[in-house]
């Protein structure tokens, strides 16, 4: 089925099988490896990119339902060799282990990064009627759709935080 | 034979004189992690397009394949062949061994008509698409003939076997010296089944070149994977090369190949394409191996002063029919605490499920969230302090072989922990915290893992463009091998790291165990070391005997390496002017690491305290950590911040352990109840607040030149039964059936009147 995406500002426009992936799309037909496939069942968040500025589970969405959207993947959030904010934290802080849950974890983080910026609440928000505000709470919630069998939680919540700062 | 005398000499290491040894560097491959370009085994470039494969498996626990017919899906769209065990490509009967010094046999996918284990391979797809592929599978027709098979652990505890080839550890008269004890414990844990789920399922991409197969996979020991699949193939080793370059998490569970290693291998040879086979998520569960099920029984008995006069730690647990494996959850009980009259041993079940195996800190990691459980209780009895109590039964040589201890900072660890944590805040007596509607606990435990060295080589180059090149068949599951190779290299060479490289997971490098057991960086980094200083001595040779050097004509022995150069009192020439002398290569040298003839002659071990404090909800049974810390002994550490995230990554484990992770056999069909990341519940990032810890300063001179010990078990070992402790100390409520969900601690509460 014909598809026109924007991905990582560039315009593609494919025949795709209907029953591709958004994630296997990226991965298989524009060589963007970097997301991952950890479970392919929207439960483990190795997949996440940003569609419309919007984290989502690539494994969880097809290809040809993304006619026209404009998909963010980790290897669109460097500016030459400069690395993202965020990309820069995980590395300062330790924020991964064997890597296979980083960019999901790293696009995640923008996407909280924007909700927040937006205003949008979460289960840790404790008033909802104040500004919310990036507590370590709401890092930890908001991030706990992203696993880490490493386990580098405390250090995934180090790196959010000082590029947070590093943005404020 | 080297001995362990002939490390104590000082050397480039343990001098550290460019300090590049402790160092917090970043990681090594971080820029290609955080940018998502580390090609991992499923994503490496291929030479031309690759095709697809998908492996059908079993749905009943025992039996045979009375009739499958793949035709329908070899016709499919998209598919380029489909086979089952009738039509497989021919391959080594199971365990055979072309080469007899092949360290692991033949292990041939789609074997034969038997079926051992639901979720075994029974059929394999091969497409032009993944989604092709996948959809062929409903076209595959299969009749089983099931067997009876035994599949609840349970239900054979009691009529559980001797492990094979093993007698039980006795020392004393265990029985004698238990009833002569004054007070005593007598109680039964059990650890459920667990599953490794790493993030990264297990994926192959092959292809041939001529008649050698090219096989990118993620596995943890080169070698073996390389061995496994010349042996199946019943061709010669030196005809697989075998990659492995980035590796999302193995944790044992990728100790060994899997079929996609196999299938991809032989679908490639094939169809004359590249071939990519990955697991999906259910068939890491279900076709890999696992951490089995313990049930252990512990009796203590001490005097009224604490001191134990006998211990006992008996452990059931259960493997695969045709797989022997021994999950050793007593081992470490042998040379934790003294105690004149001792008993330690396993029995085994066998049952018809996929095959048990190693999973992070086998053996410690189920087997002290029970002894370590038993000393509280013992503690709790005596009304004494736990750390008192341990402290007490602290030996002066090891308890089981009277060897001496290496180095065992284990008291120390457990009082630096006590006063950075804060343990005199904590009340003895249980259930006496409250906070709003949290019953509030603390609880620690020790740690204790072993330490190993084994055989390993590495290669060595240096290059007129002043580059260090290190190579070895080793393995980076995450842990930081690249990362602490680089730190050895540019200390022992005097070189700055950014003049360091690291090139691993390649069967033609210089071969090196792997990762594992906690000994990677001691094994690896140890070959590492010693082929840094064969580099030095043939650079010092070679400025010697050049007359364009400098150096020429003085004594090699005595020329020291330093910010990139060779230098002799005031006379100096850069490493990379000496290299280009050398020839266009630069100059190449390999050297080796083996364990020294007198290595166990002390005990050797890493040590660790954890120490929790959890809130246990006295509504809804709900346990949640607050914080935790750790502090361990682990020898030098060769970069602070990767060992430490090595460290709390393990404790972590442990929560996991204590509270959430668990998985059952399904009666009715052999399988795993939970067989996706949301029946089986890992640690998420909401469960984990204020966990930190530190590591003491060490050098084990016993343990290699270095002084170095591993990291990567120790975290986990003692961290759940840390937790049970604090659940307990919470709201005085023992529980030994982990993990510790909100249905068993509420039952509890409400038996206690709660």
């Amino acid at each position: 089925m014909r598809t026109e995406i924007r991905v990582n500002g560039v315009d593609h426009a494919v025949d795709v099988d209907t029953r591709t992936s958004l994630l296997d799309f990226l991965r298989e037909h524009l060589d963007l490896k970097g997301s991952k496939k950890g479970c392919d069942h929207g439960q483990c968040g190795a997949c996440t990119v940003l569609v419309n500025g919007v984290r989502i589970n690539a494994c969880l969405s097809l290809a040809v339902m993304h006619d026209g959207d404009h998909v963010t993947t980790i290897e669109g959030l460097a500016s030459g060799e400069a690395l993202h904010p965020l990309q820069q934290a995980f590395l300062t802080e330790d924020a991964f282990q064997c890597g296979y849950c980083t960019p999901g974890q790293i696009c995640s983080a923008v996407g909280l990064m924007a909700e927040i910026a937006a205003g949008q609440p979460s289960e840790a928000t404790a008033d909802l009627n104040a500004k919310v505000v990036l507590t370590d709470a709401e890092i930890r919630e908001r991030m706990s759709g992203n696993l880490c069998r490493c386990s580098a939680y405390p250090q995934i919540l180090a790196a959010v935080r000082r590029a947070a700062g590093a943005a404020a | 034979m080297s001995t362990v005398r002939d490390w104590a000499a000082p050397n480039p290491i343990t001098e550290n004189r460019s300090g590049l040894i402790g160092k917090p560097v970043d990681r090594y491959e971080g820029r290609l992690k955080v940018t998502g370009t580390a090609p991992y085994a499923f994503e490496v470039e291929t030479p031309s397009t690759p095709l697809y494969g998908h492996i059908v498996s079993a749905t009943i626990p025992r039996g045979r394949i009375a009739a499958i017919d793949v035709s329908q899906a070899a016709s499919a769209a998209g598919v380029v062949l489909a086979w089952s065990h009738l039509d497989v490509p021919v391959q080594a009967q199971r365990g055979a061994k072309l080469n007899p010094r092949s360290q692991r046999g033949s292990n041939p996918a789609l074997g034969s008509d038997r079926v051992e284990h639901y979720g075994q391979s029974v059929a394999f797809i091969l497409a032009d698409t993944p989604e092709n592929a996948r959809a062929a599978e409903s076209r595959i027709r299969i009749t089983y003939e099931a067997s009876d098979a035994d599949l609840d652990f349970g239900s054979f505890i009691d009529s559980a076997g001797p492990a094979p080839g093993e007698e039980d550890a006795r020392i004393g008269d265990f029985e004698a010296g238990y009833s002569a004890s004054e007070v005593t414990v007598d109680a039964t844990w059990f650890s459920p089944l667990q599953n490794h789920a790493q993030m990264e399922p297990c994926a192959t991409t092959a292809w041939w070149e001529g008649d050698k197969v090219v096989v990118h996979t993620s596995i943890q020991m080169v070698k073996g994977g390389q061995h496994a699949l010349a042996e199946t193939l019943g061709i010669p080793s030196d005809r697989v090369h075998l990659l492995t370059r980035y590796i999302g998490g193995g944790f044992g569970g990728k100790g060994q190949s899997y079929d996609d290693l196999t299938l991809a291998a032989l679908a490639a040879r094939e169809s004359g394409r590249p071939v990519r086979v990955a697991y999906t998520r259910r068939q890491m569960f279900q076709a890999t191996i696992h951490r089995p099920a313990v049930q252990m029984r512990v009796r203590l008995g001490a005097d009224k002063t604490g001191r134990l006069n006998a211990m006992a730690l008996e452990a059931v647990t259960h493997c695969a029919r045709n797989a022997p494996f021994v999950e050793h959850a007593a081992n470490f009980a042998r040379n934790l605490y003294a105690a004149p009259h001792r008993l330690t041993g396993h029995r085994l079940v066998r049952l018809d499920i996929p095959h048990a195996g190693a999973m992070r800190a086998p053996g410690e990691a189920p087997g002290m969230l029970s002894l370590e459980c038993a000393m509280d209780e013992l503690a709790d009895r005596l009304g004494m302090d736990p750390i008192a109590l341990r402290i007490r039964n602290e030996p002066e040589v090891d308890p089981d072989n009277a060897k001496p201890f290496s180095v065992r900072q284990l008291v120390r660890c457990m009082q630096e922990g006590a006063q950075q944590f804060g343990w005199d805040r904590r009340n003895p007596t249980p259930g006496a915290v409250r906070d709003g509607r949290w019953y509030v606990g603390m609880g620690m435990a020790t740690a204790i893992r072993g330490n190993f060295l084994l055989p390993a080589k590495a290669g060595l180059r240096l290059t007129g463009d002043g580059l260090a090149t290190l190579t070895q068949g080793m393995t980076d599951i995450g842990t930081g091998t690249y990362t602490i190779l680089a730190q050895i290299t540019g200390e022992t060479l005097g070189l700055p790291l950014d003049q360091v490289r690291v090139e691993l997971g390649d069967s033609n490098m210089p071969p090196a165990p792997g990762s594992g057991g906690q000994f990677g960086a001691a094994t690896a980094g140890s070959a590492a070391f010693e082929t840094g200083m064969v580099m030095r001595r043939r650079l010092a040779e070679l400025a010697a005997g050049d007359p364009r050097s400098p150096l020429y004509g003085e004594d090699p022995m005595l020329m020291d390496f330093a910010n990139g150069n060779i230098v002799l009192g005031n006379r100096s020439e850069s490493l990379a002017a000496l290299a280009s002398r050398a020839g266009p290569d630069g100059v190449y040298v390999e050297g080796s690491i083996s364990p020294a003839a007198d290595a166990r002659d002390w005990s050797q071990h890493t040590y660790g305290a954890q120490f929790a404090e959890v809130g246990v909800d006295s509504v809804t049974g709900e346990v949640r950590l607050r914080r935790m810390f750790g502090v361990f002994a682990a020898g030098r550490i060769l970069n602070a911040k990767l060992a430490k995230s090595q460290i709390t990554g393990g404790m972590i484990w442990g929560v996991g352990a204590a509270l959430t992770e668990s998985n059952a056999v399904d009666p009715r069909y052999g399988s795993f109840l939970h067989q996706d990341l949301g029946g089986y519940l890992a640690p998420v990032h909401a469960d984990i607040v204020n966990l930190d810890a530190v590591l003491l300063d060490e050098a084990d001179d016993k343990a290699n030149p270095m002084g170095i010990k591993g990291v990567g078990e120790l975290g986990i070992c003692g961290s759940g039964a840390a937790i049970a402790n604090a659940v307990y100390n919470a709201c005085g409520v023992r529980l030994r059936d982990y993990p510790l969900t909100p249905d068993k601690v509420l039952a509890a509460l409400e038996a206690k009147g709660l």
